[in-house]
């Protein structure tokens, strides 16, 4: 199995390379490198999922040239499950990338992109079964590098070169605190392998919970947790969609896959771990949906989703720790169940959600919603694949995001009931928040949704929209099946998610029994069954009754335009006006004046608060405070010379007259 | 197979005549006779019977909404329990399963409304976005209230578990619970003080003015639909009071219609002594609300029921 | 025959401090290339007792570095200094004068360390190590306090000279492979700098490294 993961990170490598040899010719490239994802992503992922059921724990040890660390990959429960959703997401996105970049295909070389792309694949696979802290952290910032280079993939655009900066810069920062982390661990037992690491009874408590804060920050600054988060509403729009997809349905998720394998080899948690957890995860859900509210680019929206369903996966790991300090073994399986299944389904949806952005921008040639309108007609497939993934992400019935946010309240709820009085009150804090942020979720969709698919088109190039191609139909269409398929097989889904949860919270008993979620099932068949009853009734009475078509009811207004309908940013302005104090946005107006207005306008855009009002102040403090020192830099060769000069003389002395003659 | 027979019948047969129920209380209060206590049924049998005119600018999606709201809230009903503590959709976790079969409700709802591609109804659906999003952890903490010293997450048994012998003033939380609930209800079904089911002004229309554009089928679809939602949430508030005997029978029968009536009168009332909010004052009282449920919750915990 | 050795080493320091004393371009290179060619001689000079095969490598060394640093690199300075039509090194930071005192001070400075220094086995002559070091920091002095970027190459083949020198001693640690490797390294290194020295001066119409600073940040 470990053997056919390998050949499939191979095969990626191998079609990354080929792609690059032949690419002079874009078709060829195009078509190597997709058809060389797609099939290694379907190995990988029937062997990740063959492997997940069967619960299979091998391992491969290697040396390599390197002095430090060896080649040492495993399989367990864990990996296995996070090698489902990379495989699974990616090559949908590979095969849906097959099409998108056709369009790029005239204006710039694509081969650069298809190499980046299954290299990006390759490394996210080899951390998942790196088991070397020297190979995950090489196998990780190959990640970052070839997604920096895929965000700056239209490198002519201004914003896609900030916003790779932005992310690089972040991620490297990020990539610091994952060094100090591993120094710290490995400084203990003197190597970096995993096993060791975690075989030991954990390190001190002390060193354990500075590890537990250097990987929150290191592994939360991919992940997403805010207030770090603030690289994916920039890159994650400026990168091509198929590549968004694969950035927020998978590569955040390595973030928390490395939480999660940090947590197991840190030994048994204290209390306060999941508490704060929980505290990031609500936090992360709220800002991430509350900013989402405000943008009216789609995929900046949809980026800032992918913040709060971040916080939706961390508010049930939290939980799952919460449970596993107290040896709640329900409470502890639950959490982590929910919060894993959550990772799978997010990166299903999201992943649909982005195609779909993907397919307006590629029709209608725009992100900005407020242009856009009325696409439902000319965009048949692409508006009902996104329906379908906004109800999922709103946590409907009968889809999966449901299921995953039902394993998450029924542990919250039975934690607050059996866990001690003080932790309970972490566990309960868990539903309003969740509540809460499903409600404006599902406010912020039905306003995407509607004002991008439904109404009438704002615009000339909504009213000229195109359909997506058959090749990046199909992908959409296929992940919409499987939120549905999910939902409705709740038990399924859970029993791919129980082992790896299992292994988070070290259990060995019985997973708890599926009788809810067969009920699960049956209330989604019986809401289906009642739509179809419904909807057969209704043709029945309207059989032999007159039906027909009108302009939309407009208060009698004579010339009804396009230009009447609700606004995105009308939509939200209630709810956004509630948050005021801490959404701030800047509006540009200018009123109607006059007796007779001729003109009006209105603006508002909202900079990330995390950006503006926590991080760059505190920049500005930091370089200002650092600035002195500044001056040594005279921007001199002969003086950095003698820099160098002073400080190796120096050395010389201290060094001979310590030791002596 | 009795129960699913007599929990359908009810469900079905009854919400229609708490509509009336309330339009006959308001009358009253306004010292009119008011339009007859099963108009209602009147009302959507008519509508059942007309044809229908579609906007040129909607989709299937509009087509769609009153059928899955519908559907959602009558699902949400079968899962509930009615007259006995048993559902024929209930299961351990049914809880989560009913707000947010509720939410699929709402959700098509609001996309039907957009549909249209006017202000009005977009109008509509906004301030319905932002009043539901605020009504949702009102409704959330009351269940919490509900099931946390059941340690349970089934309606089943958070209802065994309600203490009859010493209910009322020994129990603030419940109370603190019901009326949580109870602004719940009035949010959810578009009564005043948060909205004003009978005028048809823009200004003051929240449901209303969602579901303008729909005629014939799809709009008696939609009054019984908000009829249903206004029976399954008040059953939940009926069951907080009331004491319903868990094995059901007459009594119990007797005792959730009564229940039932009784709150669509209370509704009657209220809407009758008080003016609707100012809109910026709803999402206040909603939080409120919420706040209520949750201070509720804390001395929950502070008495250490769990 | 350490007396031959001594002898090289002694030229070698009186080099470094003649390239420190000349502001002209030429002589600076011409100082540098007879460095270069009393270094090839060094080798022969500390091991050539007995000619016998393990001679062979010795050889090889010496002639490879009297052919590189000899005759190659000066070429391609005196390329450097005529497209670059410099002939005067300009006022450099320090007065002429100071820059010989301080490097005799330098020089004084490396005869102490060598006397600290504590190798793990003997050198073949006592002057080695001092020496060493001596051209050593005096190539940074050079480096340090001249602006002319022809000048600051040379400096810098003081400074893998004094390396050469102080590798002397470690003759059997290190392989021939790396001391050829070195050797290349040095070969490309000035071959790019005089590239470079070129393109500057041409774009710039001066090789003045001062004005780099207008770089900074």
């Amino acid at each position: 199995m470990l053997g056919l993961i390998l050949l499939s990170v191979a095969l990626l490598c191998a079609s990354a390379l080929a792609a690059v040899l032949v690419g002079r010719s874009d078709r060829a490239a195009l078509s190597i490198g997709t058809v060389g994802a797609s099939l290694s992503c379907a190995l990988g992922a029937t062997v990740a999922l063959a492997a997940l059921l069967r619960g299979e724990q091998s391992s491969l040890k290697a040396t390599w040239p390197l002095p430090v660390g060896e080649l040492h990959v495993a399989l367990d429960p864990l990996s296995s499950f996070f090698l489902v959703c990379v495989f699974l997401v990616s090559g949908l996105s590979a095969f849906y990338g097959g099409g998108y970049l056709g369009a790029h295909a005239g204006k710039r070389r694509l081969a650069p992109a298809l190499f980046y792309f299954n290299l990006l694949v390759a490394s996210m696979a080899v951390v998942t079964v790196a088991r070397d802290g020297i190979l995950f952290l090489i196998a990780w910032e190959a990640m970052s590098f070839s997604s920096f280079f895929l965000v700056t993939f239209e490198s002519e655009r201004e914003d896609a070169r900030r916003a790779g900066m932005t992310y690089l810069m972040a991620s490297q920062l990020g990539v610091i605190f994952l060094f100090v982390l591993f120094a710290l661990l490995g400084r203990g037992s003197g190597t970096y392998d995993f096993d060791t690491l975690g075989a030991a009874s954990g390190p001190a408590a002390g060193l354990a919970n500075v590890c537990f804060l250097l990987a929150l920050v290191g592994f939360g600054t991919k992940a997403g947790f805010w207030p770090v988060h603030i690289w994916l509403p920039d890159a994650h729009p400026a990168a091509p969609s198929h590549v968004s997809a694969l950035m927020s349905g998978v590569m955040i998720k390595m973030g928390i896959y490395g939480l999660l394998r940090t947590l197991a080899f840190l030994g048994p948690p204290p209390v306060w771990w999941g508490a704060l957890l929980i505290a990031v995860g609500a936090v992360s859900g709220l800002a991430g949906v509350l900013h989402a509210l405000a943008q009216h680019d789609l995929k900046r929206l949809l980026a800032y989703h992918s913040v709060e369903n971040i916080g939706i996966v961390t508010l049930g790991i939290g939980l799952g720790l919460l449970g596993q300090s107290q040896g709640n073994t329900t409470v502890a399986f639950l959490g982590f169940a929910g919060g894993l299944l959550h990772v799978l389904n997010h990166g299903l949806f999201k992943g649909l959600l982005f195609q779909g952005a993907g397919s307006v921008l590629h029709g209608a040639g725009t992100r900005d919603i407020e242009s856009l309108g009325g696409l439902y007609r000319r965009m048949p497939i692409t508006a009902s694949t996104f329906l379908v993934g906004s109800v999922a992400i709103c946590g409907l019935p009968p889809l999966n995001g449901f299921v995953s946010e039902w394993l998450i309240y029924i542990g919250a709820f039975r934690g607050a009931a059996t866990l001690p009085t003080g932790w309970a009150i972490w566990a309960i804090v868990a539903v309003p928040a969740l509540a809460l942020i499903g409600g404006l979720a599902a406010a912020c969709f039905v306003k995407a949704f509607g004002v991008v698919f439904l109404g009438e088109p704002r615009t000339e190039a909504a009213a000229k929209a195109h359909e997506a191609r058959k090749a990046m139909r199909a992908p959409m269409l296929l992940g919409a099946l499987l939120c549905l398929a999910i939902g409705l097989w709740p038990a399924g889904a859970v029993r791919i998610v129980a082992p790896a949860a299992a292994f988070l919270g070290n259990m060995s008993g019985p997973i708890p029994d599926a009788g809810p979620l067969t009920a699960i099932t049956r209330v989604g068949i019986v809401l289906l069954a009642l739509v179809g009853l419904l909807g057969a009734a209704r043709l029945v009475l309207l059989r032999g009754r007159k039906v027909s078509r009108a302009a939309t009811w407009g208060c009698s207004y004579a010339a009804p335009s396009p230009r009447m309908q609700y606004t995105a940013a009308s939509f939200a302005q209630p709810i956004l006006a509630l948050f005021a104090p801490v959404i701030h946005s800047r509006v540009d107006r200018q009123g109607p004046d006059g007796f007779f207005p001729a003109e009006a306008r209105y603006e508002e855009h909202l900079g990330d608060m995390a950006g503006e009002r926590l991080l760059l102040p505190a920049t500005r403090r930091v370089v200002r405070a650092l600035s002195r020192v500044h001056a040594i830099q005279q921007g001199r060769l002969q003086l950095y010379l003698v820099y160098i000069a002073v400080t190796l003389v120096v050395l010389l002395v201290w060094q001979l007259s310590g030791t002596g003659r | 197979m009795l129960d699913l027979i007599v929990h359908a019948a009810l469900l079905l047969a009854v919400p229609p005549l708490l509509l009336g129920v309330i339009n006959k209380t308001k009358a009253w209060f306004a010292g009119r006779l008011g339009p007859p206590l099963l108009q209602p049924y009147r009302d959507v049998w008519k509508l059942l019977r007309k044809g229908a005119v579609y906007s040129r600018s909607t989709t299937w999606v509009f087509r769609a909404g009153p059928i899955v709201s519908l559907a959602a809230v009558l699902c949400a009903g079968l899962v509930l329990p009615l007259a006995a503590n048993r559902s024929p959709l209930g299961f351990s976790g049914d809880v989560i399963v009913f707000a947010y079969l509720l939410g699929l409700g709402r959700f098509f709802t609001m996309a039907a409304a957009l549909d249209t591609g006017s202000s009005f109804e977009g109008m509509g659906a906004s301030r319905e976005a932002a009043f539901s999003a605020l009504a949702e952890p009102a409704l959330f903490l009351s269940m919490a209230i509900l099931c946390v010293p059941a340690r349970s997450v089934t309606f089943e048994d958070a209802f065994g578990a309600l203490p009859w012998t010493t209910w009322g003033f020994e129990h603030p939380t419940y109370l603190a619970a019901a009326l949580s609930l109870f602004a719940v209800l009035l949010a959810e079904n578009s009564r005043i003080p948060v909205d004003d089911p009978n005028t048809h002004l823009e200004l003051t229309m929240v449901h209303e003015v969602m579901v303008l554009d729909h005629g014939g089928p799809d709009f008696g679809f939609v009054l019984y639909g908000s009829a249903v939602k206004l029976f399954v949430i008040g059953a939940l508030l009926v069951h907080i009071l009331l004491p319903i005997p868990a094995g059901g029978g007459w009594r119990a029968i007797a005792l959730l219609c009564g229940g039932e009536i009784g709150v669509a009168m209370f509704i009657g009332v209220v809407e009758s002594i008080m003016a609707r909010l100012r809109l910026p004052r709803v999402p206040q009282f909603l939080v409120g609300a919420a706040v209520l449920a949750s201070i509720g919750l804390a001395a929950l915990f502070y008495r250490g029921a769990p | 025959m350490t007396g031959y050795a001594d002898f090289l080493l002694l030229v070698v320091v009186a080099l470094s401090l003649s390239i420190v004393a000349t502001s002209r371009l030429t002589s600076c290179v011409r100082a540098s290339a007879l460095q270069g060619v009393a270094l090839s001689l060094l080798p022969l000079a500390l091991w050539g007792r007995a000619l016998d095969r393990h001679m062979l490598p010795v050889v090889v060394m010496s002639l490879g570095t009297l052919a590189v640093k000899g005759v190659v690199i000066p070429l391609l300075l005196s390329r450097a200094i005529r497209e670059a039509n410099v002939r005067r090194e300009a006022e450099p930071f320090i007065s002429l004068h100071f820059s010989l005192l301080i490097a005799a001070a330098l020089v004084g400075f490396s005869f102490w360390l060598g006397t600290v220094l504590v190798l793990p086995r003997s050198a073949p002559t006592p002057l080695l190590v001092p020496i060493a070091f001596a051209t050593l920091l005096v190539g940074f002095l050079v480096l340090v306090v001249r602006r002319k970027a022809v000048t600051q190459v040379v400096g810098y083949l003081m400074l893998e000279n004094g390396i050469f020198i102080f590798g002397q001693t470690l003759v059997e640690e290190i392989p021939f492979a790396v001391e050829l490797g070195i050797l290349l390294d040095l070969l490309v290194g000035v071959f790019v700098m005089g590239i470079a020295i070129n393109h500057i001066s041409r774009e710039f119409e001066h090789i003045d490294t001062e004005w780099l600073s207008a770089l900074r940040d």
